[in-house]
């Protein structure tokens, strides 16, 4: 016990710094998921993306920060591609982001010379965040500190977007499309730009993830819708009773990461194989999105008259 | 205002069930006038309301807005030309958006959209005198979100919202046959009152034959694609619901009797 108690003290810092990356990504999963209503399974390749992209141009000498600008477009070309596959082509949004998703398997293997996996030396470039600098570092250099204002950027800048005549557009795309385009909106584009964004944000966190671990890898987006569920989930679970505004909504996403992440690192401390974990965040997930409709189904509670808002 | 011209539109084509909703329908509107349009099931009424509107393309036949030919608009650029309303109380409303930002969605109707502002301190202010109109009380709830609102609140909401920005043309799709009488009685007087004061054009389907006399200045009576019966002015003022059912049987030879419309 006492083993596995101090296991998992030196690796809660690393497990919530991985967790607010994988936050500002689960935020990403927010906009299509929550806010657009599409499921998009682009992000397992954008996952991957970004990570190669940055490393790729971090190791040839460009600084983190154009490295991790130009992530985040590859993202959004990502995003840009699946939105034309879903609105121009007419191809179900799941689907669209399948086929995303596997062409950029190709793609990322080409951003990484062919390689599925490509290191970057710690040390040598200017980098952000890494696994080494989760403690015993100033402050202003530990990774939690740094990924933590990156969230509140990014969560400030969309509260700010949202909030947009453009933004708006979005969510009311998201919310009624039949509206939407009777009160004039081109539902086509919001929803390629809501994917672009999205796709965007989740190829940003890739970038930083694959910084903080030191390489990037080919696979690294596998199953990241999953986690970025989950942590959409668990943020509401937690949190949905009174995080009402936005940017709360947002951050509470974030938190779900974090507390994902912890309960990850607590789990494989009490020594569980890490293999598994994929599956187990299969079911949990599975379970927390049957639950709406097992409420509906079996729990109905009269409610008022006009239908009660989803959000 | 509007000028329909010969239309067509067939659903389904090739398959058993085919369908010619529309066919070679012409209708023509002045500017205000309030046209109440009447008939059975499957007459074409929703989708002469979905024509104009652009929901979908069609087949043949011109749509003018104004003089500006539509016919080969999106719905959503022809969105600035119209306001609507639906049968469904869940259909035009923003379910997970507050009050204001649906009437702010609505505003922006018609106009580019960009970085600006989604909704600003002197809209609210507006807005908060505009919901007042319906006397619903909404005006102390602008924050509050749509779906926590009845079918009959969304139905003025989006009636408001429709005629925020004046349209060149009203389309109130059965509007209010999802709603209880007493309510309906209420959207109805909100819809009067509000066309009356801007002077709208308006198409307004009913169920009701005793509302499609009561309201408007002209009303039409659709049968298979097709107008069958337009009167207005003071003739219309002298019509009795008898008048439309015999109206009724006699075009449709006695098939009319299974229809709901008997019920009302």
């Amino acid at each position: 016990m006492m083993k596995f108690i101090s296991a998992l003290m030196n690796a809660l810092p690393g497990a919530c710094a991985q967790g607010l990356i994988w936050g500002i990504m689960a935020i990403g999963v927010y906009i299509t998921y929550k806010v657009l209503d599409l499921a998009d399974l682009t992000v397992d390749g954008t996952m991957a993306t970004g990570g190669a992209v940055c490393i790729m141009m971090m190791s040839s000498g460009h600084s983190v920060g154009v490295s991790l600008l130009v992530a985040f477009a590859a993202g959004m070309l990502a995003g840009l591609v699946t939105g034309i596959f879903h609105t121009v082509m007419g191809i179900p949004a799941i689907l669209a982001g399948i086929l995303s998703q596997l062409g950029l398997y190709s793609i990322n293997l080409r951003i990484m010379d062919g390689k599925a996996n490509q290191a970057m030396a710690f040390g040598k470039y200017d980098q952000l965040v890494s696994l080494r600098w989760v403690r015993d570092v100033p402050f202003y250099q530990n990774t939690n500190f740094v990924v933590a204002l990156f969230v509140l950027v990014i969560i400030a800048a969309l509260y700010w977007f949202f909030g947009t005549e453009l933004g708006c557009s979005i969510r009311a795309t998201g919310s009624n499309e039949q509206m939407s385009r009777a009160q004039g909106i081109n539902t086509n584009v919001t929803k390629v730009l809501g994917l672009m964004l999205s796709n965007g944000i989740v190829a940003l966190s890739s970038g930083l993830l694959a910084q903080y671990q030191g390489f990037a890898d080919v696979n690294a987006g596998r199953g990241a819708i999953v986690i970025g569920l989950a942590a959409v989930i668990i943020g509401q679970v937690i949190f949905g009773k009174i995080s009402k505004n936005f940017s709360f909504k947002l951050l509470s996403v974030v938190l779900g990461a974090i507390i994902y992440w912890m309960v990850y690192q607590a789990v494989i401390s009490a020594g569980m194989d890490a293999n598994d974990m994929k599956l187990i965040s299969a079911l949990v997930v599975a379970v927390f999105l049957a639950v709406p409709y097992l409420k509906g189904r079996y729990f109905t509670k009269p409610v008022k008259r006009g239908g009660v808002a989803n959000a | 205002m509007l000028k329909v011209n010969n239309i067509w539109k067939t659903f389904n084509v090739g398959t058993v069930n085919e369908k010619t909703a529309l066919q070679g329908l012409t209708l023509e509107l002045k500017e205000g006038d309030f046209v109440t349009v009447i008939g059975g099931n499957g007459a074409g009424k929703s989708t002469m309301l979905n024509a104009v509107a652009g929901v979908w393309p069609v087949d043949e036949g011109n749509i003018f807005i104004d003089g500006v030919d539509v016919t080969k608009l999106p719905e959503h650029k022809r969105a600035a030309y119209l306001g609507r309303v639906f049968q469904d109380p869940m259909t035009g409303t923003a379910a997970n958006m507050q009050i204001q930002e649906n009437l702010a969605l609505a505003s922006r109707r018609g106009t580019f959209r960009f970085l600006k502002s989604g909704i600003t301190k002197a809209e609210r202010e507006m807005y908060h005198e505009k919901l007042k109109v319906l006397d619903l009380g909404l005006e102390e709830r602008m924050t509050s979100k749509v779906g926590l609102l009845s079918g009959g609140q969304r139905q003025a909401l989006t009636l408001l919202m429709a005629t925020l920005k004046k349209p060149k043309l009203l389309l109130l799709d059965e509007h209010t046959a999802a709603l209880d009488p007493k309510t309906a009685a209420k959207v109805l007087d909100a819809t009067d009152r509000i066309v009356g004061r801007d002077n709208l054009t308006t198409l307004m389907i009913t169920h009701n034959m005793k509302d499609a006399i009561a309201h408007g200045n002209r009303l039409i009576m659709m049968y298979e694609g097709n107008i069958i019966f337009d009167v207005s002015g003071e003739e219309k003022k002298k019509l009795k619901v008898a008048d439309l059912l015999a109206k009724f049987e006699q075009v449709s030879g006695g098939e009319f009797a299974n229809d709901r419309m008997m019920l009302t």
